[in-house]
């Protein structure tokens, strides 16, 4: 028994020795350093694999371009989607020697990481924290995605535009920054645009895997479209009960519904109809996003949602504004940094989830939100 | 001097101060020589808070023997109070030193009053009890905060639960924004003010443990009947252990928020009431020193692991596992029985004395 324990804890003890050569001996002096938090384990563990995933492609990609003049050298640290957790990654990639940081991929933990690359002079593009605080947080701190309240008074807007007369239910997380932040813009277009929001009804973190209470509340109280602004895990609760007491309503949702399809053991048929504002598609025509469509199925198995895709951009839209500015991988970060801001508030990218993207000095994104309907298991645009 | 030597809780005591403090020196040398990664930067802090944490409730869990399953909500009441009032001294007093004192006192006053009002019905009763309230007082902490609104403009203070009710002036800005948190927090945090904190937490920790009120709640804890008995208040001397571990946590909670610039309430979850209560229970239960080298340990373990990737929450389950085992094993006992004695040993050779019989 003594020695078997004895064992175990060498095994450990050399595990550790191990993993700590690892994370140093790959690194290669003249590749650009990019570095990403996100959560990889936990309950938010499928949106910062996405990230994770499509920041990977886009590296190899780049990579194994023959006339590529500046390679890029990647590490993924994980989160938990928590702000203590993100200090502590972030400090880790520093110790790497991160030049620029992709990250992180939820809104609060960037939102205790953002002002401390804003002290360090670290270039941040984030693929999906969507709080407009990372924006603010200082000048070098740019987003790949829509800022919620932005997002949730297009989302007003596409329901004035298409169900003038709807009575409206919302449920949201109230937990939540994102959606509590969508909800916040949307309410305060709604009253502009004068609405009919009949119920109004919340959960949080905690009592997401029941949300019967809250559809039945949105029934009774005669709504003909429920607005979610929430992420699809929960969405599918959502669409599951409503078909259960025969309730079925036309439902909108914003970018965090993308990737309903692929809930595994979902009835996938329960989503048609649905309206959601996404700014990638998986089924696009186009050579790109079938190209990184095969790649990323080939790589986890799974169709991209528009985390993977967000991500993916970030690291071509680095990329593009680094070899625009002449940025070497042997630059000191604050230079990068310095090189990055000026191209990003100048410079104009198309990628896979928008043609023509620019960023104001904020460092908000300016794309045209693409409003999708679910017509017979794919994303078909909304006319 | 001989005879303060020779008692055997004075020893440990000054062992416990003497290991801290030489802790410090180091650190902050290496840190003064910029000889410290970023990443080892980053941990001292929070090391701080957490050390504090867990001597707090050690003093509860180990010495007067109730169970708490909500430390993380007295944290995060002194966490988000301390952050309010900060923001609020901004203009009133310049020192970041003495404003995060402030915050610190502030923030573990509240939560020591919040401890007491807890207190008043459960300490009362036998049982169980305590644990199951304060577990549900960390959810309501962190279900209040999260939909709470705190705001600041030249009109002054704002306070409300939902967003329209509270329209901020022209160039006001949210303290506390229901589900965002805690954002725009200034980090007036050091590692110097974590030392003094865990200095000041050992200090009131281990004197309460030797006083004659310490003596009254292990009683209380070891036999109530019998404690009832020879006249001991037992809710009295509960609820003075209880309020002081409270206020300890809102003391520590204030440290943490104040060294990010944004937390959320769901960190203040259950699930971080149950890690400071793993660093106690690893530390060995009314062990002071075995608190603060637990909550060190195990805190920087899991990051120490970020290399194994996916497998690094894997391994520290298995390293809790075997850390168990292996102290309580009676062999290993034998062996750190064996180390001691001869640690004892050249101590007194050193100092030239022989050993007299330990004296409680």
């Amino acid at each position: 028994m003594k020695k078997l324990i004895a064992m175990c804890l060498a095994l450990v003890m050399a595990l550790s020795l191990l993993a700590g050569c690892s994370s140093h001996s790959g690194s290669d002096s003249d590749a650009l350093k990019i570095g990403m938090t996100g959560p990889l384990t936990g309950g938010n563990a499928v949106y910062g694999t996405a990230v994770q995933a499509g920041i990977e492609i886009a590296v190899e990609e780049i990579n194994a371009d023959p006339n590529n003049t500046l390679k890029l050298e990647f590490q993924p640290q994980d989160d938990e989607a928590d702000g203590e957790k993100a200090v502590s990654g972030y400090n880790v990639l520093k110790d790497w020697g991160m030049q620029v940081f992709i990250g992180t991929v939820t809104s609060s933990a960037c939102n205790a990481v953002a002002p401390l690359t804003v002290e360090d002079e670290i270039f941040l593009l984030t693929p999906s924290a969507t709080a407009a605080e990372v924006a603010t947080a200082g000048s070098s701190t740019f987003q790949m995605c829509f800022t919620d309240p932005n997002q949730g008074a297009s989302a007003a807007e596409v329901i004035a535009n298409n169900w003038p007369e709807a009575a409206i239910g919302i449920v949201y997380d109230a937990s939540d920054d994102y959606s509590s932040g969508l909800y916040d813009g949307f309410k305060n277009k709604a009253a502009e645009l004068s609405l009919n929001v009949v119920c109004e009804t919340s959960f949080t973190g905690d009592t997401k895997s029941d949300l019967s209470t809250q559809v039945t509340m949105c029934k009774d109280a005669g709504a003909d479209l429920m607005f979610l602004p929430i992420y699809y895990t929960e969405a599918s609760y959502i669409l599951n009960y409503a078909s259960r007491i025969d309730y079925a309503p036309q439902y909108v949702g914003c970018d965090g519904m993308d990737g309903i399809l692929n809930v595994e053991g979902f009835d996938t048929s329960l989503a048609e109809g649905m309206a959601l504002l996404t700014p990638f598609d998986a089924n696009a025509t186009d050579e790109a996003t079938q190209s990184f469509v095969a790649k990323y199925t080939e790589k986890t198995g799974e169709v991209p949602t528009q985390f993977a895709a967000d991500a993916y951009d970030c690291v071509y839209a680095v990329y593009q504004a680094a070899v625009a500015a002449g940025v070497k991988a042997s630059d000191e970060p604050a230079d990068i940094c310095a090189a990055l801001i000026e191209q990003f508030t100048s410079m104009t990218f198309d990628g896979l989830t928008g043609k023509g993207m620019t960023w104001d000095s904020e460092g908000m994104i300016s794309k045209a939100p693409a409003v999708v309907v679910i017509d017979g298991g794919i994303y078909v645009p909304m006319d | 001097m001989k005879k303060i030597l020779n008692n055997k809780n004075t020893r440990t005591n000054l062992i416990t101060y003497l290991v801290v403090i030489v802790a410090f020196v180091i650190m902050q040398t290496l840190y003064s020589l910029d000889m410290l990664s970023n990443s080892m930067k980053g941990y001292l802090v929070p090391i701080c808070a957490y050390v504090s944490l867990a001597v707090s409730l050690n003093l509860l869990v180990g010495v007067c023997g109730e169970l708490s399953l909500g430390h993380a909500g007295f944290m995060g009441i002194g966490a988000f109070s301390g952050v309010v009032i900060a923001a609020l001294l901004k203009d009133v007093i310049a020192s970041d030193v003495l404003r995060l004192l402030c915050a610190m006192v502030f923030g573990g006053l509240l939560a020591g009053a919040l401890g007491f009002l807890i207190g008043i019905p459960v300490l009362r009763l036998r049982g169980d009890y305590l644990a199951i309230v304060t577990l549900a007082f960390g959810e309501i902490v962190k279900n209040l905060v999260g939909n709470l609104y705190v705001g600041i403009d030249s009109d002054g203070f704002h306070m409300a639960i939902s967003t329209s009710r509270m329209e901020l002036l022209e160039g006001g800005t949210y303290l506390i924004a229901g589900p965002k948190g805690a954002t725009g927090v200034e980090k007036l945090a050091s590692f110097p003010m974590g030392f003094v904190l865990v200095l000041l937490t050992l200090f009131v920790v281990l004197n309460l443990i030797n006083s004659k009120e310490g003596r009254a709640i292990k009683a209380v804890r070891d036999n109530r009947i019998a404690a009832e008995s020879v006249g001991i208040n037992v809710t009295a001397f509960r609820m003075k252990a209880f309020v002081v571990s409270a206020f300890l946590a809102g003391m520590a909670g204030a440290l943490f928020g104040m060294n990010y610039s944004s937390f959320t309430a769901s960190k203040f979850n259950f699930n971080t009431s149950i890690n400071i209560l793993v660093f106690v229970v690893l530390g060995g239960m009314g062990n002071i020193l075995g608190s603060v080298i637990s909550a060190t340990a195990l805190y920087v373990l899991p990051e120490a692991m970020r290399g194994l990737e996916d497998f690094r929450m894997l391994l520290y389950a298995v390293v809790l596992i075997l850390v168990m085992l292996f102290t309580w094993s009676p062999k290993v006992k034998e062996k750190t029985e064996v180390v001691s004695e001869w640690v004892k040993g050249l101590f007194y050779k050193l100092t030239g004395k022989k050993e007299v019989g330990v004296n409680e």
